[in-house]
């Protein structure tokens, strides 16, 4: 139904100077394609969506759709809201509180011009993608929180924005309804051919929807690509945090990383020369407690909390450590007890330190 | 005497209420006792047997029409004037708009009276404004129904103000923003997202502003005057009959009585067509 002429692509430069913030930040989706922007509450991740949908004017930007410029701060273009193609679905539903469930949907295609009954139509197609076949008729506050952020979607997408903006959609949604709209998501970004930019905290939406990833920190890009590399193989020591991967620097000497925490680390081949800076990424839970005798490393607990599959252990060196319960309960863990750790070669990847990169040793 | 300070079940069922404490009855009572007594002085006043007679005579029902017909009128004025100028109060901040939401609340605290003769003093044939208005277009305000009508708007504007700037408020501008994504225009979002969602408190502000306009009686006495048919609506009837100018006070009362039974009338259509209900 679109006429979409050509590549239809979202590039976008934005720069916005807040009192002790800067956000400087690039993003690029294509059709079709979900491009996740992900970091810590205040990284910028939102003020990089208001940009692009022209909801706040950027300091400094470019903002293009396929050859359509939205936003360019050297010309002094600035495209307002209502017409740049550009959807946006927040963690809020914001369903229309005053009209039913087809009216919310067909809004966008009226205030494009189509008539009632044909916005209508549109409107109904769209509640049946999303699930909601027969509930066009219900007022919002008849409906669930899952369905109403299904009518958001089918609202956003009603108007066939060339670009739709997801700002922590599944925030508020319980996990299995956070799970269907993930999906109904992922398809309905292919079917239309839209593209996506998803800003989430959540390492699970990143990984599950995006194709590729952009991890924003203090309001710079400080690693991209492709979604499932970036997360399970971080280079950025935020990234790896926000991934849950232990990430750990040190100088590489007998075929391991050494870190001055006494942490050391076996890697197989290809490893970085003897002496040269390395870091090393590692699952928690490819960390074993071992006992006195054996290769690894000493340790000391700091603290422990409840993890994905069971109990998640700090230890000093910047070590996670993941324990199934039934291990755990023969371990002494209480903090500062004394361990032992160590790591399987095949579950480290190492590479050298760039001299002048993102990493701070 | 301890049985009596066990938490029993509370006979309506509701539960998470905490009851008020007990002494708040009196006040209360003595409040209820302080609005509606003195309308039921008015009913037993009132003389049933000569009422009928004193409403429908012709001062009475040329008093009456006047009322509604200015008071329609005035309401039909704040709400051309007032919604836009809540509009933009709604969505200005800072000093500029503070200063200008104090001076819209003034006829509100203002005594009346006070700005009857403030429109005098605008309007008047030797107002400053009023004077140039006679000698350029020969129009002379005050005293006739026309000032009658500037002077309800005056009292009612800021009612009307108020409760839809409350309102706008309220809805905030979150769902305007959704809707300018969406691809509407300025008057697309005010005519079906902003003016939709404050319509409760539209509703409100306009009905409150007619009654106001409805029950006003010193800016139109002073600004107007209390010429039958041209600008004597029913409260400056009720005075003049009051006082006795060759009327009985049982036309008064009768005219009072009119005048409540039109403000319930009010109220229930306002009560009956709540949107806030429905939504």
């Amino acid at each position: 139904m679109a006429s979409r002429k050509g590549d239809v692509s979202l590039h976008a430069r934005v720069v916005v100077r807040r009192t002790g913030f800067v956000l400087d930040a690039q993003v690029e989706a294509r059709p079709g394609r979900i491009v996740a922007v992900v970091g810590p509450n205040g990284a910028g991740k939102s003020t990089l969506l208001a940009a692009v949908a022209g909801l706040v004017v950027p300091d400094e930007a470019r903002i293009d759709i396929g050859d359509r410029t939205l936003t360019d701060t050297a010309r002094g273009v600035h495209v307002p809201p209502e017409r740049r193609d550009v959807g946006l679905l927040g963690q809020d539903p914001l369903v229309f509180p005053h009209l039913v469930a087809r009216e919310n949907v067909a809004f966008g295609p009226r205030s494009r011009g189509a008539g009632a009954r044909e916005s209508r139509a549109v409107a109904d197609r769209w509640l049946a993608d999303v699930g909601l076949a027969g509930l066009g008729d219900r007022r919002p506050d008849a409906l669930s929180g899952g369905q109403r952020q299904r009518v958001a979607l089918a609202r956003a997408l009603a108007p066939e924005p060339a670009v739709l903006l997801l700002d922590e959609p599944f925030a508020q949604l319980d996990v299995r309804t956070a799970a269907e709209l993930r999906d109904l998501v992922r398809a309905q970004v292919r079917r239309t051919g839209t593209a996506a930019v998803l800003v989430t905290h959540d390492v699970l939406d990143a990984l599950t929807l995006a194709d590729h990833v952009v991890v924003l920190h203090e309001g710079r890009v400080v690693e991209q690509g492709d979604a499932l590399a970036v997360l399970t193989d971080p280079v950025h020591p935020f990234t790896a945090a926000l991934a849950g991967v232990n990430l750990v620097v040190g100088t590489m000497r007998d075929g391991a990383v050494r870190t001055t925490d006494g942490v050391v680390l076996p890697c197989g081949d290809p490893a970085p020369a003897s002496g040269a800076r390395a870091q090393a990424t590692f699952p928690p839970s490819s960390v074993r407690f071992v006992p006195p005798q054996e290769a690894g490393w000493d340790a000391h607990v700091v603290d422990t909390e409840p993890g994905a599959t069971g109990i998640r252990v700090r230890t000093t060196g910047d070590v996670l450590v993941d324990v199934l319960p039934a291990v755990a309960a023969g371990l002494s863990l209480q903090v500062g007890a004394p361990v032992r750790l160590a790591v399987d070669p095949s579950s480290v990847r190492v590479r050298a330190v760039p001299t002048s990169g993102p990493v701070a040793t | 005497m301890t049985s009596t300070a066990v938490a029993r079940p509370t006979t309506t069922g509701r539960t998470g209420t905490v009851g008020a404490p007990r002494l708040l009855w009196l006040p209360a009572a003595l409040a209820v006792g302080l609005l509606v007594m003195p309308i039921v002085a008015l009913v037993v006043r009132a003389r049933w047997s000569t009422l009928a007679a004193d409403v429908m005579s012709p001062a009475a029902r040329e008093a009456l029409r006047l009322s509604l017909t200015t008071s329609v009128a005035a309401t039909a004025i704040c709400l051309l004037l007032g919604v836009p100028l809540a509009v933009l109060l709604a969505r200005t901040s800072g000093w500029a708009a503070d200063v200008l939401r104090a001076l819209v609340t003034l006829p509100l605290v203002l005594p009346p009276t006070v700005g009857g003769i403030a429109l005098l003093y605008l309007l008047g044939r030797r107002g400053i404004v009023g004077e140039s208005l006679d000698a350029w277009f020969g129009i002379r305000l005050p005293f006739t129904t026309a000032a009658v009508v500037i002077a309800q708007a005056f009292v009612a504007m800021p009612f009307l103000v108020l409760g839809v700037e409350g309102a706008l408020r309220t809805a905030g501008t979150r769902f305007e923003v959704v809707a300018a994504t969406l691809g509407a225009g300025r008057w697309t979002v005010l005519r079906r997202i902003t003016l939709p969602l404050a319509l409760p408190g539209l509703i409100s502000g306009t009905i409150l502003c007619f009654a106001r306009a409805l029950g006003e009686f010193g800016a139109t006495a002073l600004f107007a005057g209390n010429t039958p048919g041209v600008t004597q609506t029913m409260p400056l009837a009720i005075y003049a009959a009051f006082n006795g100018a060759g009327v009985p006070q049982g036309t008064a009362v009768a005219l009072s009585l009119l005048l409540v039974a039109a403000a319930v009338a009010v109220l229930l259509a306002a009560r009956a067509w709540r949107p806030g209900r429905a939504t």
